[in-house]
């Protein structure tokens, strides 16, 4: 294991973490907050000082293979949580470190599961530093390191497969930073443009940017208590969308850049995506009208909330917490579908999932005719047996930290539906799971022990378990 | 630049690592996908499964913004076919082909223009005719050639008990009445850039640059082992490297021994080469080698198909006949340091002379305009770079005396050949409109000339 490296990327991602400190310091500002401002001007500067101390002692040797590749983005995450809870702390808006960790963790994992029990009344600095998370989370930290770094000697190909949400990690052009780029600019543009339309519906800057964050992140943090049921028709709507597009293959807006259209409306998991949201949102409304709920009101609201759970978002117009039980039943496996890789959503990813049915299909035929020669397809390519393969580990060790998860936040004594949905709503980075963990409750009842393996949840899901997974690992530390 | 490969073979690789490092944009496109799982861990390159042939996959891999095709796949005709459709498909992209089949490469000016190839390149011909230049210049462990071939680089190395063994380097240049130029020195695996003060030792290898018609008189100045003619050369195997050489050296009269252990095979030889003598017998037997009279021979190539038999071929041929020049063929295996400390005499490998053409052939591409790189070897395992530069147009280091310009450090000006004169540069010296200039360096990706002065 070359250490090495690995501090000096950590000390890359402290410079970051001091870079991202500063818009909720100005935010403090502009709203006369002032001690919390001055509280994210030291961290700030501590972060900043500790990575370029980190940085300097780069040794010579620059080797980066796939083992510190998984270990550098799994520690980077931890250490800008580790940091990023401390402001929290000492504006006293979360007094309770454990709390406040959880609550970043939940933001850079764009998870949105909140400790808090009344969001309004944080300071704007917090709610914006909150959200701002989402926005840096959803789309990676060490891809816009790649961006940035020369890292030319050693494989950086390893940054981007451990950090990348989804099954087999393609470059839109041959090089590293230039990938970076695009995806970067494409993932602000697209921010803009959402605040924008939220603007133009009569909503506050402050909130447009802090909503627009979340939805682009595919995060979830509201800022108000009632998340964003009290806003417009037109506003619900126009997040409805915005959280639509964030979970689409960004490879899709790249296609239709460079003005390959077809590609991109050929792409299969965009359309097994759209599939999928129109199927359930056609299965919830059946459901809901025959339990006697209005049309339009429920329209409005059945759309924002697949759109919010499939995407891994979160934000919420209405308890659906509330909803008869077949409804309630297939939010839940929604979470577990997500939105497509190389979105900013998370989830297993609707590509896996093609995989997954594809294979058992495969299965099933070969019962029948023996000897017929069957080939997975995707997008008309020929999916490689070890794509196949490193899903099907995916999903099996997803399976068993499911379940250790499960077992292990039991230990509170709350109900089966609540545990399960706690760890579904975690695992898959969405926020709001049923019962006690609805969309109008919050996780700040469990233990501090629960609160950690939930914490190892959200970073697990996001980083799509092994490399979490490999830092518990022994042989990951051998020499 | 935005280059396309075809074919994830060594040369492929070996391409696409060289290139990427010089920053440019590459794709690689392989039929085989687990061919390119290695490229993909290791190299920031995109790459694509597919046919590089079709059309369409071309399309995919964006050739109508692409500046070079490059084919290497194994076939000859793939390799045409994807330059031709590549021709037609891209906006004015330019196309290598690896062609290796002699019938083919004959017809090579024909099919340049009939399918609009800009270059092309066979690896057995090129590599054949690096063993006849080392043939024909004996005793330089090394040679390569700039200037059109009339100035070469040779690398040398200092025999025990040399009258040069701890002598200053700018004394050994005063015995040469300042026409030899040391420009690499390495002193037990430490390459370095001399000056004037560093000192000589034996076993050192020295690079010196000279112009062609000196190197009989510099050898024998250095009192190295006599200088003979070489005019028997024995060749182990008889692949079509060896075909080529044969053929080259049969022309410049020097009698070839040729051992191939096929019988088919050697008669299609024989049938080809009526001037050599064709030997169907297998040379790992000793005894084979000694009946053909090796003792007696002044140059010995090994050039089968395995690395393993060539290096034990060369390490025979060392112990039966010391005085015999040996070229040894490596193709799989790196050339490091325990290859180049065994005595088995040069080695040659077709996949590097196969990249360095082609990475000539870029570079030149990348510098169309102003000065110009004419030629670049990489050298002492791409330690060190030499370079020949035209100078197209006046700029900062024409005019000016060498020593007022600020040179990077660990570069040297070794050659200015104005007109039919070869240069050997002093301080006093300068460069002028129209020279062409070889300098010799460990700093990597030097572009034009105007690059050797330090920002």
């Amino acid at each position: 294991m070359n250490y090495s490296i690995i501090l000096y990327i950590l000390g890359w991602v402290l410079n970051l973490q001091g870079v991202f400190m500063l818009p909720p310091c100005l935010v403090g500002l502009i709203y006369k907050e002032y001690h919390d401002a001055l509280v994210y001007v030291i961290i700030s500067v501590c972060c900043t000082v500790v990575g370029i101390l980190l940085r300097r002692m780069k040794s010579k040797n620059s080797t980066f293979y796939a083992r510190e590749g998984f270990v550098a983005v799994a520690l980077s995450w931890i250490i800008l949580s580790m940091t990023g809870a401390i402001p929290f702390v000492l504006n006293g808006d979360i007094p309770s470190y454990v709390d406040a960790l959880f609550e970043i963790i939940s933001g850079y994992t764009t998870t949105g599961s909140s400790i808090l029990t009344n969001v309004e009344g944080l300071s704007h600095a917090n709610l914006f530093f909150r959200s701002f998370s989402h926005w840096i989370g959803g789309m990676g930290v060490l891809v816009f390191i790649l961006a940035i770094l020369p890292m030319t000697g050693g494989s950086t190909m390893n940054l981007l497969k451990a950090e990348s949400p989804g099954p087999s990690v393609g470059k839109l052009v041959p090089k590293m930073r230039q990938t970076a780029f695009i995806l970067y600019t494409i993932y602000f543009v697209m921010t803009i443009i959402t605040i924008i339309f939220l603007l133009f519906g009569g909503m506050p800057l402050f909130e447009s940017i802090c909503h627009a964050f979340g939805a682009a992140g595919t995060g979830g943090f509201g800022i108000k208590n009632d998340s964003i049921a009290s806003y417009s028709p037109y506003l619900q709507t126009v997040l409805t969308v915005s959280m639509f597009l964030f979970g689409v293959n960004f490879t899709f807006f790249y296609y239709i850049l460079i003005r390959r259209v077809k590609d991109a409306f050929k792409m299969e998991e965009v359309r097994w995506y759209v599939g999928i949201y129109v199927m359930a949102v056609i299965l919830l409304m059946s459901n809901l009208l025959y339990h006697g709920y209005a049309f339009g009101e429920s329209l409005l609201h059945v759309t924002f909330q697949v759109a919010s759970i499939m995407t891994t978002t979160g934000y919420a117009t209405t308890d659906f917490n509330l909803w008869p039980e077949f409804s309630r039943g297939l939010m839940v496996c929604l979470m577990f579908i997500g939105a497509c890789a190389g979105s900013t959503g998370g989830g297993i990813k609707v590509s896996r999932i093609m995989i997954y049915l594809k294979q058992v299909g495969k299965e099933l035929m070969q019962q029948i005719h023996p000897r017929r020669v069957h080939v997975l397809k995707m997008d008309g390519k020929e999916i490689p047996h070890a794509t196949a393969h490193s899903c099907n580990v995916l999903l099996m060790t997803y399976v068993v930290v499911f379940i250790a998860s499960y077992l292990l936040i039991s230990l509170d004594g709350f109900d089966t539906t609540t545990n399960f949905t706690a760890i579904a709503a975690t695992l898959n980075n969405i926020g709001p799971g049923l019962n006690m963990v609805g969309a109008t409750g919050n996780f700040s009842a469990f233990s501090n022990f629960s609160k950690f393996v939930l914490m190892f949840d959200m970073l697990a899901g996001r980083l799509e378990i092994i490399p979490m997974v490999l830092l518990f690992y022994p042989s990951t530390w051998k020499k | 630049m935005k280059i396309i490969i075809v074919g994830c073979g060594k040369v492929g690789y070996a391409l696409c690592q060289q290139l990427n490092d010089e920053g440019h944009d590459i794709t690689l496109i392989d039929k085989n996908a687990d061919r390119l799982q290695p490229v993909v861990d290791n190299l920031d390159i995109q790459v694509m499964t597919g046919n590089g042939t079709s059309f369409l996959v071309q399309q995919e891999a964006g050739i109508e913004n692409t500046d070079l095709l490059i084919a290497v796949t194994n076939e000859d005709e793939i390799n045409l076919i994807t330059c031709l459709i590549a021709k037609k498909a891209g906006n004015n992209c330019r196309t290598i082909a690896r062609v290796r089949n002699p019938q083919y490469f004959n017809e090579i000016e024909y099919l340049k223009a009939a399918i609009g190839i800009s270059s092309s390149i066979n690896p057995e011909y090129a590599a054949a005719h690096e063993i006849a230049r080392l043939i024909q210049v004996p005793d330089a462990i090394d040679i390569d050639s700039f200037a059109r071939g009339r100035v070469d680089l040779l690398r040398i190395a200092i025999p025990e008990n040399s009258p040069y063994d701890n002598m200053k380097v700018f004394e050994f240049s005063k015995k040469f009445n300042r026409e030899v130029l040391i420009c690499i020195l390495e002193h037990e695996h430490e390459i370095s850039i001399p000056n004037g003060s560093s000192i000589l030792h034996a076993g050192d290898t020295i690079s010196v640059i000279l112009p062609r018609k000196k190197i009989a008189s510099f050898c024998n100045a250095l009192q190295m082992s006599a200088v003979r003619d070489i005019k028997n050369v024995m060749i182990a195997g008889g692949g079509t490297t060896a075909y080529y050489l044969a053929e080259i050296l049969a022309k410049s009269g020097i009698s070839v021994k040729l051992i191939e252990k096929d019988r088919d095979r050697s008669r299609f030889l024989s049938l080809g080469l009526p001037k050599a003598q064709i030997i169907n017998a297998d040379a790992t037997v000793h005894e084979n080698l000694l009946e053909e009279g090796l003792p007696q021979m002044d140059a010995f190539v090994a050039l089968t198909t395995q690395d393993e038999t060539n290096i034990f071929l060369s390490l025979y041929a060392d112990k039966v006949a010391p005085k015999c020049k040996k070229i040894t063929k490596i193709s799989k295996m790196a050339q490091d340091e325990i290859i180049e400390e065994l005595p088995i005499g040069s080695i040659i490998s077709a996949r590097n002379t196969t990249t360095e053409y082609i990475l000539k052939y870029v570079r030149s591409l990348t510098n169309s305009y102003g000065s110009n790189v004419e030629a670049l070897y990489r050298l002492m395992d791409n330690q060190v770079e030499a370079l020949e530069f035209h100078v197209k147009e006046t700029g900062p280091v024409t005019g000016t005396p060498l020593f007022e310009l600020q040179l990077k450090s660990n570069l040297l000006i070794c050659c200015i050949v104005r007109g039919k004169q070869i240069i050997t540069p002093s301080g006093r010296d300068t460069i002028e409109l129209g020279d062409t200039v070889i300098v010799v360096t460990t700093n990597k990706g030097l572009q034009d000339i105007s690059d050797i002065l330090a920002e």
